[in-house]
Parts: structure tokens; sequence; C-alpha cells
């Protein structure tokens, strides 16, 4: 409603005056208009209408758009008198906006008048509100903003900080004082500068003593050895001589007192048995004497057997020192026969299995022979069965082997000279092959010796049992031939006295002494095993003594006894053990026997056994090598007188 | 024998003055010592007659080498007493009459 009232007065207060001051009568204002009768009569029509008087007719906004400002005849004419904000809420509002309900009043508020003016809205920033306070715990609804989005924020566990602090030790220190002044360092120059001459004297000193002291430093120490060694060996005989102190006396001294009481028996007392570890497996093949020192004595080591062929070895012994040998010499092959020179007793001459031929100089430390024959220098292809040096002084010696070749060797300076003495032919009947070849068969010879007093003249016993008598200076031919023995021979030996008689011993259980005149032999002792090695006594001419595989030694004596023997002694424990070589020894009553077990076995013979011809009550006694000889020819005398056959003299 | 002594020690001097260092006293290992001992050298070489500038060029380099807070003294007459790190100590005399003392320590 509009009311056309021009001033804007105050109604209560013309209200009240009228009450107060008359009821009837007319109060007119100070400022009312004073109009005419005319004027008051006058009708003025008045029309409500729903126009807002106060709103203009139009509006003239500046568009943006058109850069201008333009009318606009449609106007707002809502007034706006009363604004009552409530705080009632729908029951059936929608859910979906689930906000606390202050929120939601201010935010649908805001929200309408977003809609209907920009100028109007009245912006509560209804979310900064704070939300009602509930009773009743409700879960926290979602909370969305303006645009129906809801934030997530979320805040990770962010480690502790922690402090740390250290402080590292420093590094060490030392301290140092000095003084530097002309003279320190003057001193100092001239310490150094003497350092330096001393040492260049002392580098030219060392170069030129190098040598020296090289060679002083390599002969010491071999010098020290050797002086030990010289006084180590001395205690060793000392410790074995009293440790066998009785063998020795009894080798000296000892006389069997028994042999009284046996009339014409002897026996053989064991002495030392000398041993060697190595050669236990090997068995022994030669036995020799030395003549320059009667103490010592050389034993070869191989085998008999033929399929079982090893090593050898040659070892020397001396009586003095019976428990190690004094030189030993390892050989490829088994030694099969040994001899030392009877002059220049350091020589040893050495036949081995495989036919080679060797000179061993015992002066030598060397393990290596001085002189060996070779395939190309007459080497022989069978085994070597015996060397024997010459008597003279050259230095020369023979060999025979089972090839049929006596071959005499020489030493020069550097080698080994062959030339062949004989060739053992079976026998000299030339038989003609298919094509006119001649073919000679050798004999195979088995041992030979030389005659003591004719130099050229030696025997030679064979595998075929025939024993020849031969001559250096006829290399072609024999001087004699006796069938000795079934079997080979296997030792031939002369009489060292008589210069006609000869032994000799075979492996068919045989002993024969012949004289070299007849074709029979002279004696003939049967001793039941395979005889190994016969030798006579150095000391008298009708001794000898012969070893056997049984493992007995039986010494003979003709001038006691002419068919048996005087002593016959088992020598060695085992029984299967065979004998193999025996020597006399040039000087002491002692024999030496080799067995297969690789040791030797020395033993004196007792007092019967060397007897020398007792001569008559007053008559001179004939000694010596004549005596020998009478004896001899004497027994020999018996046996051919009922002969009748042609005695050579 | 008096003229004679006198002269011989001239010529020793005089023999001396061009000759060799000789280390008085050290504990540095072999490899240091002797990158130490060849860096004097060829510095006493450089500058021959000015000692501070001879030490200055020894101790930047030793800094630049093995690290920082090197000390060297060089001279002909002084007495000294420091403290040093261990085995960082070389004291040597060279050319008959100078004598160099370089020290490490922080």
């Amino acid at each position: 409603m509009s009311k056309d009232q021009a001033p804007a007065k105050s109604y209560k207060t013309t209200n009240k005056k009228k009450e107060d001051d008359d009821p009837g009568k007319l109060i007119k204002p100070a400022d009312q208009l004073e109009l005419t009768e005319a004027e008051l009569k006058e009708e003025i029509t008045r029309t409500l209408t729903a126009k807002n008087p106060h709103a203009p007719h139009n509006i003239a906004n500046y568009k943006f758009h058109e850069g201008a400002y333009k009318l606009t005849t449609v106007v707002n004419h809502m007034a706006v008198h009363l604004v009552l904000e409530g705080c009632l809420e729908y029951q059936d509002f929608d859910d979906s906006q689930s906000v606390t309900p202050t929120e939601e009043l201010t935010e649908d508020a805001t929200r309408e008048e977003g809609e209907e003016s920009d100028e109007e809205l009245s912006f509560d920033g209804g979310e900064e509100e704070e939300p009602a306070e509930d009773d009743i715990p409700i879960p926290e609804p979602k909370c969305t903003n303006q645009f129906n989005f809801i934030e997530r924020a979320s805040q990770t566990i962010n480690n502790p900080l922690q402090g740390r602090s250290c402080q590292t030790v420093p590094p060490p220190r030392c301290n140092y004082y000095a003084t530097a002044c002309q003279w320190n360092i003057y001193d100092v120059y001239m310490a150094e500068l003497q350092k330096q001459e001393v040492q260049k004297q002392k580098q030219k000193e060392k170069e030129s003593d190098k040598n020296k002291k090289k060679m002083m430093l390599i002969e010491t120490p071999s010098d020290d050895i050797t002086q030990v060694s010289k006084s180590a060996k001395l205690l060793e005989r000392m410790v074995n001589q009293n440790s066998y102190s009785e063998v020795a006396q009894d080798f000296k001294y000892f006389e069997d007192a028994a042999d009284e009481f046996r009339e014409q028996e002897g026996t053989v007392l064991p002495l030392w048995k000398f041993q060697y570890d190595k050669a236990k497996m090997m068995c022994v093949t030669a036995l020799c004497w030395n003549f320059m020192y009667p103490d010592f004595f050389g034993v070869g080591l191989g085998s008999y057997d033929f399929s079982k062929q090893g090593r050898g070895m040659l070892l020397f012994y001396t009586l003095k020192n019976s428990t190690y040998p004094e030189y030993i010499f390892p050989t490829g092959c088994g030694v099969m026969s040994l001899d030392i020179h009877k002059r220049h007793s350091y020589l040893v001459a050495v036949g081995f299995y495989d036919g080679c031929v060797c000179v061993y100089n015992l002066k030598n430390k060397a393990q290596d022979p001085d002189y060996k024959s070779t395939v190309n220098n007459g080497k022989h292809i069978d085994p070597v069965w015996q060397v024997r040096w010459q008597n003279d002084n050259s230095l020369n010696f023979y060999s025979v082997s089972s090839d049929g070749r006596v071959v005499s060797w020489t030493l020069t300076k550097n080698e080994l000279v062959f030339s062949d003495a004989i060739r053992l032919a079976l026998d000299y009947t030339v038989s003609e092959g298919p094509e006119g070849i001649q073919d000679l068969t050798n004999a195979s010879g088995t041992s030979f010796d030389f005659h003591p007093q004719i130099d050229d003249l030696f025997i030679v016993g064979t595998e075929e049992g025939k024993i020849h008598k031969c001559s250096k200076n006829y290399s072609s031919q024999y001087l004699n031939t006796y069938d000795a023995h079934n079997m080979a021979v296997d030792t031939v030996k002369w009489n060292p006295y008589h210069s006609k008689v000869f032994i000799s011993c075979s492996s068919d259980w045989t002993v024969k002494i012949w004289d070299q005149d007849y074709s029979a032999p002279m004696f003939t002792f049967e001793l039941n095993a395979s005889v190994g090695d016969v030798a006579w006594g150095p000391y008298s001419s009708t001794v000898f003594a012969a070893v056997t595989t049984e493992g007995l030694v039986h010494v003979f004596d003709l001038a006691i006894n002419k068919y048996q023997a005087i002593c016959q002694q088992p020598v060695v424990n085992k029984k299967k053990t065979r004998l193999t070589h025996i020597e006399f020894n040039p000087a002491n009553p002692v024999v030496i026997v080799g067995d297969d077990r690789g040791s030797v076995i020395s033993l004196k013979l007792s007092p019967n056994l060397r007897k020398k011809p007792k001569g008559k009550k007053g008559r001179d006694l004939v000694e010596g090598p004549e005596a020998e000889v009478a004896k001899m020819e004497k027994l020999l005398s018996l046996l051919r007188q009922p002969e009748q056959s042609i005695v050579f003299k | 024998m008096a003229e004679t002594g006198e002269a011989d020690p001239e010529e020793v001097v005089k023999k001396l003055a061009y000759s060799f260092p000789i280390v008085r006293h050290t504990d540095m290992p072999e490899e240091m010592k002797e990158e130490a001992i060849a860096l004097c050298i060829s510095a006493f070489e450089k500058c021959s007659n000015n000692n501070e500038n001879t030490a200055k060029m020894v101790k930047d380099s030793m800094d630049k080498m093995f690290g920082t807070a090197w000390h060297v003294v060089i001279g002909e007459s002084f007495g000294f007493g420091v403290t040093h790190e261990a085995k960082n100590l070389l004291y040597m005399f060279y050319g008959g009459s100078l004598a160099i003392c370089i020290w490490k320590c922080c």
C-alpha cells in the first residue's frame, strides 16, 4: 500500500496529541498545508498497485559483453521488509546431504540467496560455524564441501628425530726437539762420508773373497763329516769287537781241545756271520779273499735262478767289523764271479749275469766301476761264471762264460781291451751246413783256473761235464780233455803245491781229484748232494773242503783219510739253505762259506783239520812246499802203481 | 799439521757444499719419506737463496699431497721442539749447511 504522505511524520506523537488536548478539537500540525475550501473539495483518485513505488522504472547496467550501458526495464519489485532466520528443519530432508543442522540451514540459505541475486547474498561462512553439540555420540557424518566433494587427508607416522654426536680421537702426536747448527751438520756429514768409504772397501773385499768364501763353505762341512767318519769307523769296530769279543778270542786262540780225543776227525767252529740287510734276498755267488789284507774279503751277490734275475751287489767285509760291510757296491745285474788282484788289492774284477765284466777300484769312492765292458767291447752274451786276474804284474784278467768264450781283458788307461783267448768248441769236427757254412757250436764254460806255476796253462770246466786243459798260446785247440762229470762242472782248481793235480766238483754229487796226465780221476768222493764249490787248503796239499746244497761243509785230508771226509758239519741253521761257495783264508785257519740267503759264515778249522805231517824223531822236518808236493806224490803213487800207466814228471 | 788440518775441513766444506741430503731423523713411512725428500731437494734447487720461498713451496706441496697443516722450518742455526702427528716428521740436512724440519700437526 502506498500512502500519499509527503512528510514522514511520527504517527504516534500526533495520535497522542490528539487524544490528550481536546476530544473534538482539530489539531493542526505546524507544518500542515493551508488549503482553500475549493482545494479541499477536490477529489483525488488514489489507486493501489503492486509496484514498488521506490523501485526505479528502468535500470541501466553496464554490459561487459557490449561494453556499454544498457537499460533493463525489468526491474525487481520485491521489497524485503523482514527477514527472520529460523532454526527448524524438515524431517524429510534429503539424507544424502548429511550435514549438521545449522550448517544445512545456512547452506540452504546461502544457496537460495545465491540463486536469486548475487548482491543480496549474506555469506555467513556457515562452514566455519561450530557443529551442534549432541549428547548422544553420532558417527561423524561425511563432510562435503560446497562442490559436494569430500576431502580426505591422512598423516603418516614421521620417524622421531634423534640427535647424535661424536668426537673422534685425534691422531697420535709426538714431540721432537733438536738443534740445527753448523757444527752438528758438519759432524753428521763427516760420519756419513766415512761410512761410505768403509762400505766401498768392504764391497771390494767381498768381490774378491766371494769365491774363496764359497769354497770354504763347501769344504768345511765335508771335512767335518770325514773327520767324524774315521773316528766313527773306529768306534764301530771297537764296539763290534767288544760285543763279539768271544768270537774274536776264538778266532785267534781257540783250539778245540776235543780234537785230541777224536782220532781223525775235526770240527769247524762257527765264528762270525756276515749279513747285510739289503742282501738278504740274494744268493752268494762269489767269494774272494784279499791276499794283501788277509782279514778282508769280497762277496758277490746275485742269483743262480735263471728266471729270478734282479739286482746284484758287491760287498767287502773285514773280519774286524762283522756287522757291516766296508764297501758296498750295488749293481744293476747279479754278480756271478769276483776276483781281487793279488798285488793291486784295490782292483776287483767282477763278472755279471748279463755277460758284462767290470773292474772296480776300491780306492775310488764312487759307486761305479772304473772299467766296464760294453756290447761293442767284447761283452759276453751269457753269464760270466768266472774271472781271474793274471798272476803277473800286468793288469790283465780272464773271464769265462756260457757263450763258450774265454776272453782276456787288459786294462788300458781309459777302457777295457779284450781279446778272445780261446773259443770253447763242442767238437772240432766241422759239420757243414746246408750251404757249406761251418757250424761251430760252443761249449759253455763254467769255471777255470790258472796253473799256479805255469803261467799260460789253465783248465776250463764246461757245462757238458768236460774239463779242458788249455794254453793261452793255442787258441784253437785243447791240450787235453777229461770227461769229468755227468753234469756241469762247477769248479776246477789246481792244487797249490802239486803241479799236476787239480780238483773238480759238480752238481752230480761228486768231487774228483785228477792228475793231469791221466784221463781218469785219482780220487772220487760221493757227497750225497750237489756240490757247490770246492777249495784247496792253502797250507797243505792234501786238504780240501767242499760245500753242498744240504748245508754241509766237508773237509778232507787225503793224508789222513783217503776215502772219507774228516769233517762233515752242517753249518747253517735252516735246512733249506744251500751253501754256494767256500774259500780258505790265505793266512789263518779260517774258511768263509757263502749261502743262498746272502750271508757269509766264517768258520775256524779245528787243529785236526790242519795237521802237518809229523816228522819222525831224529830226522829233520822237511817243511814247505816240497814237503807238500812229496806228500801228494806219495799218495798218488800209491794209486798209480796198480794202473801201470806212464808217469810224466 | 795444523795448516793441513785447517786446509782439510775447508776442502771438505767445499765438497759438502754440493753434496747430498742426509736424513737426520724421521718416522715417516718409506714412500712418504722419499717423496718428501725429493720435494725438498727440488724446492731447494728452485729457490736457492730464499729460505722463506723454499719453505712456502714445500709446505704448500705437502699440504696438497698429504693433508692440511704442515709446518716447515729451514735454516742454518736454530733449535726447535715440536709436537707432531705420529709418523709425520722429517728432519734432514742438505747442502752441507742447511737444515730443514717438516712436520704435520693440526
